[in-house]
């Protein structure tokens, strides 16, 4: 599995990992990964790479690598997880070279960009690693000039004896420092101790980025290379009957046009295994161009399908779920979601007797809630280079969580495990689309079927009609106030195609004695999969636009009502479980009260606020706006974060600020619209998407500061987001919003 | 097929291709240069912006057979050598602006040609002139900035 960038060192790998035993990465953990190396000590003097962990090598003339090993698609983890590492190596930061791993979960432990979980997987493994890198460096110092290691320092990768007032660099002792046993029993660095992490430092990879290089699976290269795409069904709920490509094998350029079957017959997907039609037409050809021209040559004969089961294997449980044939549209997904409010759900949390409390409420607001499904968009559209041979299975792709994908590229493309080598590209967005990577099995059954290299690429259009959309959703709220106007109980009904999003566990629960939550789902046959913060993007927007009104009824102001009710929840918490540390969520909107100057400006100021909690981080905005010419005009933005221990405050604050930007161009424009199973957003001059002018003026990020491991961040902001700029509106226009994309209630439109 | 001559970068090329194929594929598959992104194929994101003749443009959206003498500027050709880099370049990372990093360079042109026409622009009118450059991640903040320290420090 081990590559290096250029073919020098590529070479001497082969002579190397063939003394080695070849392959033999795989198996090992990422401490144990220390490869005694032979032909590096024959080859002493020379600048080869020696590995020290499976995170570190050091060159003998003194270049330090290290290996991020989560694939990034803008989380900056290229950056970020490197800076773990060598907080402990302590080698020169501004002169390592990081370089993204190829997909080995073994050897990394972890290779995982999703759910927010980067940071917190990370934290110790890899500064263990950098330690242990470290102390094997010092060992090797102290060997070599017979003396104690506990008299040795480092600093910016210099071992120093300060006693015989000898010193050398990390790429001299390298290879001693390679045969010796790996340590164990590490101390790591108190917080306090840090001087890399929690530094602001700018992205590694940023000059690369600037100039256009290479780094997408769409800017992919190889020898003989072949360029496929695919057709898929016009819409949702037909499959190919038949197709005639004689037109298409005529036009130039063209290799080949064929049918494949992703997945095989009775094939038990897994979790991230998503995919919308499960047979395409392929064209293949020798440039993008030509294959797009023959493909509008192929004349392709829909038809309907069956409603059908297929087992899935996820996240713990078997199942059988259901793809109910029949061409669905928007406007009856709302009818079916409404008429399905009106029966009870099933009962996902109960505390006390909201019944009782609803029947002897002096008042009681219930709202309903609506969102569309949404697009993921990446810049980048779907792409998978594929190289099947007798020897090995190589692909190139774009993936969130590549170990998630093995078992099915083994499967289903009949490959023994040990030949899947797969290099892993930085990726052009993600938002939890690439964690779905069918795409890898379409290239490689293309790749198979034509004995060649070949690059799948989708158009932007392939991307927004194949599915993976973050689902619709409904909520209702409803709280019942008492005569002294004291809010009594809360009801929490929820539902959607495929899947509510209550999170039933969450604020306000803890903070009501009397409390209900109930959720339904409904099938569908429009593919679904996770999307920046799944559900909390739906059901934060909802609750807390609620919240804002029910503080208005009641007659108090909206922030400090969440934190009294916060207050109450930490004192005398309801229920058995609840997700949330009260304390920090208070934290989080105490900080934004005091940098947003809540309650104190000018009352022109039209603002709105919000906080959630959701990825184990905390998050609270308050954003102003104002309208003109009709549209919102979002001025400022003031947020407070609570994600621990924060290692990169520059890429942190960058990530805020998008997780902002994006939050607010999905609450005002985003949404899919289907009519007969045809999804009627195609391209970006129809999916409307957040651009510089609608962009806030300005941003203000504010981390709590604290000494918790880190946990997520590329998550919590987002959710929150809606929520303020809704109450925002409200103040704006005088307009409670309930249903998404706000731009289109605000501008009374039927449909998106 | 046709044949035809290209002038990208100063550098001139001969390509034998469908003469309605667009620049962007041209560029991508044919000359290898990469940097101008597929974001769309329809002119609505600016992934794939390069200079005409100095003017920002959507190379998706204009056919080989267009243009003729015009010059090509792709995101390879906006310093005299490789490795250097252009001072708007050198903004975006003193600002660390991009994420993902996918539409940048397609942002950098747009941002290099708007500098061209007006050496201090406005908030309004970098917004204005930067409306067909979609960045998913949401960087617009620190794309304004750059801008706006490019065009300072070109003034020094």
């Amino acid at each position: 599995m081990e590559k290096s960038t250029n073919n020098q060192s590529r070479r001497s790998f082969l002579k190397v990992s063939s003394l080695a035993g070849g392959g033999m990465m795989i198996g090992f953990s990422w401490l144990a990964n220390l490869i005694p190396n032979e032909a590096l000590a024959a080859a002493n003097g020379t600048n080869e790479w020696v590995k020290l962990t499976g995170f570190i090598q050091i060159t003998p003339d003194n270049k330090v690598k290290i290996f991020n090993p989560n694939p990034e698609f803008g989380t900056n983890v290229m950056t970020s997880l490197p800076m773990m590492v060598n907080e402990e190596l302590q080698a020169d930061w501004s002169k390592v070279i990081v370089e993204m791993g190829d997909y080995d979960t073994p050897r990394f432990k972890s290779q995982f960009t999703g759910g927010s979980r980067g940071m917190a997987q990370a934290w110790k493994p890899l500064r263990t690693a950098g330690a242990t890198a470290r102390l094997m460096l010092m060992q090797a110092a102290a060997n070599e000039w017979n003396v104690p290691v506990s008299e040795l320092t480092v600093s910016n990768g210099i071992v120093s004896h300060k006693a015989s007032n000898k010193s050398t660099n990390y790429g001299a002792l390298a290879t001693a420092a390679s045969k010796l046993t790996a340590p164990t029993n590490i101390e790591l660095k108190k917080t306090s101790e840090f001087s890399l992490i929690g530094t602001p430092q700018k992205n590694k990879v940023g000059k690369n980025i600037v100039a256009g290089d290479s780094l997408f699976t769409m800017d992919y290269k190889h020898e003989g290379m072949l360029i496929a795409m695919v057709i898929h069904p016009p819409a949702f709920g037909m499959q190919l009957k038949s197709y005639d490509a004689t037109e298409a094998k005529k036009m130039p350029g063209i290799k080949d046009v064929f049918d494949i079957q992703v997945y095989k017959d009775g094939y038990t997907r897994a979790g991230f295994d998503t995919r919308a039609f499960n047979k395409l037409i392929a064209v293949v050809g020798n440039s993008t161009w030509e294959v797009m021209n023959a493909r509008k040559k192929v004349v392709a004969q829909w038809e309907p399908i069956e409603t059908t089961k297929e087992m899935v294997a996820a996240w713990g449980s078997k199942k059988e779920e259901t793809i109910p044939g029949g061409l669905e549209s928007t406007d009856e997904h709302m009818k079916q979601m409404l008429a399905m409010q009106k029966n009870p759900g099933k009962v996902l949390r109960k505390d006390g007797d909201p019944e009782t409390a609803f029947a002897k409420a002096k008042k009681i607001i219930e709202r309903t809630y609506t969102a569309p499904f949404l697009s993921h968009n990446p810049m980048e559209p779907i792409s998978c280079f594929a190289h099947i041979t007798d020897e090995k299975a190589f692909f190139v792709a774009p993936i969130q969580i590549p170990e998630m994908m093995k078992q099915n590229i083994i499967s289903n493309l009949d490959i023994p495990a040990e030949k899947l080598e797969m290099k892993l590209t930085r990726m052009g967005g993600g938002f939890g689309r690439r964690a779905y990577g069918h795409y890898i099995v379409e290239a490689g059954h293309i790749s198979k079927k034509m004995k060649a290299p070949v690059k799948l690429i989708y158009t932007r259009e392939d991307d927004m009609t194949n599915g993976v959309y973050r689902p619709t959703y409904i909520v209702t709220y409803k709280a019942a106030i008492d005569e002294n106007n004291n809010v009594t109980a809360i009801a929490i009904k929820g539902g959607g195609f495929p899947e509510n999003a209550v999170h039933e566990h969450r604020f306000p629960a803890g903070a009501f004695e009397n409390y209900i939550a109930e959720g339904w789902e409904l099938p569908s046959n429009i593919t679904i999969g996770a999307f920046r913060a799944p559900r909390s993007n739906f059901i934060a927007s909802a609750e807390q636009t609620f919240l804002d009104e029910l503080a208005e009824t009641i007659g108090k102001d909206p922030l400090d009502y969440r934190i009294e009710l916060l207050k109450k929840a930490k004192a005398s918490p309801v229920g058995k479980f609840n997700e949330y540390d009260a304390d920090r969520y208070i934290g989080v909107l105490e900080l934004v009260k005091q940098k947003s100057n809540w309650g104190k400006t000018d009352k022109n100021v039209k603002r709105g606020v919000a906080a959630y909690f959701c990825h184990s981080s905390y998050a609270a905005h308050v954003i102003d706006v104002r309208m003109k010419d009709g549209q919102p005009v979002v001025d400022s933005v003031v947020t407070a974060m609570d994600c621990g221990f924060v290692v990169n405050p520059e890429g942190a604050k960058n990530m805020v600020e998008g997780a902002v930007v994006d939050g607010i161009g999905n609450a005002l424009f985003g949404g899919m619209r289907f009519e007969k199973g045809v999804p009627i957003q195609k391209n970006l001059n129809q999916y409307r998407i957040i651009r510089h002018r609608e962009a806030p003026k300005k941003i203000d990020v504010h981390f709590v500061k604290n000494t918790i491991d880190p946990t997520g961040l590329g998550e919590p902001p987002f959710p929150p987001v809606f929520g303020a700029l809704a109450n925002a509106l409200y103040k704006a226009t005088g307009k409670r919003l309930y249903n998404q994309p706000y731009l289109a209630e605000l501008n009374n439109l039927t449909k998106i | 097929m046709a044949k035809m001559n290209l002038k990208v970068n100063g550098k001139k090329y001969d390509v034998d291709v469908d003469p309605s194929t667009p620049v962007l594929w041209v560029l991508r598959d044919h000359l290898n240069l990469i940097g101008t992104k597929f974001g769309c194929g329809v002119g609505a994101c600016g992934a794939c912006t390069i200079h005409l003749n100095g003017r920002a443009l959507k190379s998706c959206q204009l056919p080989v057979s267009a243009v003729g003498v015009q010059e090509i500027t792709t995101i390879e050709g906006i310093v005299p050598n490789a490795g250097e880099l252009h001072p708007v370049q050198k903004a975006w990372l003193e600002l660390d602006v991009a994420q993902c990093g996918y539409c940048q360079t397609g942002q950098i042109m747009a941002a290099v040609a708007l500098l061209k026409t007006k050496p201090n622009p406005t908030e309004e009118e970098i917004e204005s002139a930067m409306t067909g450059n979609i960045c998913r991640c949401g960087t617009y903040i620190r794309i304004k900035a750059a801008i706006q320290q490019a065009a300072k420090s070109s003034h020094k």
